[in-house]
C-alpha cells in the first residue's frame, strides 16, 4: 500500500434499512429455545428523544465463556455465532434474542461488546453492556469508572433473566463509549 | 414553506461552508478520523457524545470479528445489476479494491456490504421522498467476501446525487455506502465512497467532517482504466485501510488454522 492513512468512517445515514438489517439478524438463538433471553432497550439522543434510525451490533461469548469464531451469522442454521445485528424501531427500541454470555476468563465480568450506528452519528461508537452480578465489583475496567458512569454500562435483569439497558448518545447520563489503543495511531 | 416558532429557517450553503471552514481550522492537524461533533451536519447536534471516549485494551470478545463465509454470501450478491426483470438504468461500473488493516495486512474472506441510491438519486426506502423515479430493476444493495489477498469487487451502476434537508439547497455528492469488518471487532467500519472531481464534495458537511485533506482523499475512488471493461462498464478502484490490530500476527496465524 502507498500509505496507510486509516479510512475514516461516515454516517450510516437514514437509508440503511433495506440493506443492512436482515431476517434473523437479531436472533442469535431462536426465540423460545432453551436458555434464550432477550436483550433490549431504547436508544436516546441528547434531548431524551428516542432514536428511530440507529443500528446495533453485538458480539459475545457463549454461556461457557467461549467466543465462537464460526461462520453463519447471515444465514443462521442452528449454529451460535456470537454476533447479531438489530435496527431500532420507530420508537428507538432494539431487541436481541440470545444467551447470557459467561466471562471469558476469571476476574472479569461478562458483557456484550456493542457497536452503535445512527443517522446523525458520523462514525460508529463502541460500548459494552455488562450483565449484573457479583463479578462487577472485581472487574478492573468497571472499577476504573465513577459510579454514575459505570451505571450506564450495566443492564437490569428481570425474573425471567431478560436484560434491559438503554443507550444514551449524549447528555447527563451519556453511555460510556470506548476507544481502543490502535484507534489513536495518528 | 410553513415554519413553526421552534423551527429555525434553513441555513444557506454560504453559512454552512463558513462553519465548515471555521471548525476545520480549529481542529488540530493530524486527526484522520471523522469528527463526531460537527455542527454543519445538523443531525449531529444531539447525537454526538460530549464526554470523552474511554480508551481501554480490547478483551477476547473484541479481538475477534464475526466470521462470514460462503454459507452466508452468494457470489451473485456482488452484482447489483442482476435483476430478473431486466437491466437497471444508469452508467454500469465495476468498483474494486483491497481491504487491509492498519499494519498493511490483507483482510481475507471478510464481509463487505454496499448500498446506494439509483442513477436518479433515489433509494428503495420508504422514508426517501425525493421526487426522482424509482428504477424497477434496481434494488441497490449487495454483498461480497474479500478474497485471499483482501480484494473485493462489485458490479453496479453509478448513483446520482440527491437533495437532503440539512440546509437550503443541500445536495449529497454521489456516493456508495460501504460496511466493512476487519479481523477484530475493534476494526469495524461503516463509511461512504465518493467519485473523483465531484464539485459537491467541497460543499458536503458529511464528507467535510473529516478535517484532514489526506483522510478525505482516502474516501474518493480513482477512475481505473484497467478495471473498465470493453463495451461493458467503467471501472473504479477504491482501497480501504482499517485500524490496526491488537492481537499479534502470530496469534492470528494460529487462529487461522
Ligand atoms: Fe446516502
Amino acid at each position: 500500500m502507498r500509505d496507510l492513512v486509516t479510512t475514516a468512517g461516515q454516517t450510516v445515514g437514514p437509508f440503511f434499512h433495506y440493506a443492512l438489517p436482515y431476517d434473523g439478524g437479531p436472533h442469535l438463538v431462536p426465540p423460545g429455545s432453551a436458555g434464550a433471553i432477550r436483550l433490549a432497550g431504547t436508544v436516546y439522543d441528547g434531548a431524551g428523544a428516542p432514536v428511530p434510525d440507529a443500528m446495533l451490533e453485538i458480539r459475545q461469548a457463549d454461556a461457557a465463556g467461549r467466543v465462537p469464531v464460526v461462520e453463519g451469522s447471515l444465514r443462521r442454521d442452528g449454529v451460535f455465532t456470537g454476533w447479531g445485528r438489530a435496527a431500532t424501531d420507530a420508537v428507538g427500541r432494539y431487541a436481541f434474542t440470545t444467551v447470557a454470555p459467561a466471562p471469558t476468563r476469571p476476574g472479569v465480568a461478562a458483557y456484550f461488546a456493542v457497536t452503535l450506528f445512527a443517522r446523525g452519528l458520523l462514525d460508529r461508537l463502541f460500548t459494552r453492556i455488562y450483565l449484573p452480578g457479583p463479578e462487577l465489583s472485581d472487574d478492573p475496567f468497571l472499577r476504573s469508572l465513577p459510579d454514575d458512569r459505570r451505571r450506564t454500562l450495566v443492564a437490569e435483569r428481570d425474573v425471567d433473566g431478560n436484560l434491559r439497558l438503554d443507550l444514551r448518545l449524549q447528555g447527563e447520563q451519556e453511555t460510556v463509549f470506548l476507544a481502543f489503543p490502535r484507534h489513536r495511531d495518528r | 414553506m410553513a415554519m413553526t416558532a421552534t423551527t429555525p429557517p434553513l441555513a444557506s450553503q454560504a453559512s454552512i461552508s463558513e462553519e465548515i471552514e471555521r471548525i476545520q481550522h480549529e481542529t488540530k492537524p493530524g486527526q484522520t478520523s471523522t469528527r463526531l461533533d460537527f455542527s454543519p451536519y445538523r443531525s449531529t447536534l444531539l447525537r454526538h457524545p460530549v464526554k470523552e471516549l474511554r480508551t481501554l485494551d480490547p478483551e477476547e470478545v473484541e479481538l475477534y470479528a464475526p466470521v462470514f463465509g460462503h454459507s452466508d454470501v452468494d457470489p451473485t450478491e456482488a452484482d447489483l445489476t442482476l435483476h430478473p426483470g431486466g437491466e437497471p438504468i444508469g452508467e454500469r461500473m465495476v468498483v474494486t479494491g483491497r481491504v487491509v488493516d492498519g499494519d498493511g495486512r490483507p483482510v481475507r474472506r471478510q464481509l463487505v456490504e454496499l448500498w446506494q441510491a439509483n442513477a436518479a438519486g433515489r433509494y428503495v426506502h420508504k422514508r426517501d421522498d425525493h421526487p426522482a423515479p424509482l428504477d424497477p430493476h434496481f434494488h441497490g444493495a449487495g454483498r461480497c467476501l474479500t478474497d485471499d489477498d483482501g480484494w473485493y469487487r462489485f458490479t453496479t451502476i453509478k448513483p446520482g446525487p440527491y437533495p437532503w434537508r440539512n440546509h437550503h439547497n443541500a445536495w449529497r455528492p454521489a456516493h456508495l455506502h460501504f460496511s466493512l469488518f476487519g479481523r477484530e471487532f475493534t476494526q469495524r467500519l461503516v463509511t461512504q465512497m465518493y467519485f473523483p472531481g465531484d464539485p459537491l464534495l467541497a460543499l458536503d458537511p458529511i464528507y467535510q467532517a473529516i478535517t484532514e485533506q489526506a483522510a478525505r482523499d482516502r474516501l474518493v475512488a480513482a477512475y481505473d482504466h484497467d478495471t473498465s471493461q470493453h463495451e461493458w462498464a467503467t471501472g473504479y478502484r477504491w482501497d480501504v485501510v482499517l485500524t490496526g490490530a491488537h492481537a499479534t500476527p502470530l496469534e492470528r496465524e494460529d487462529s487461522d488454522a
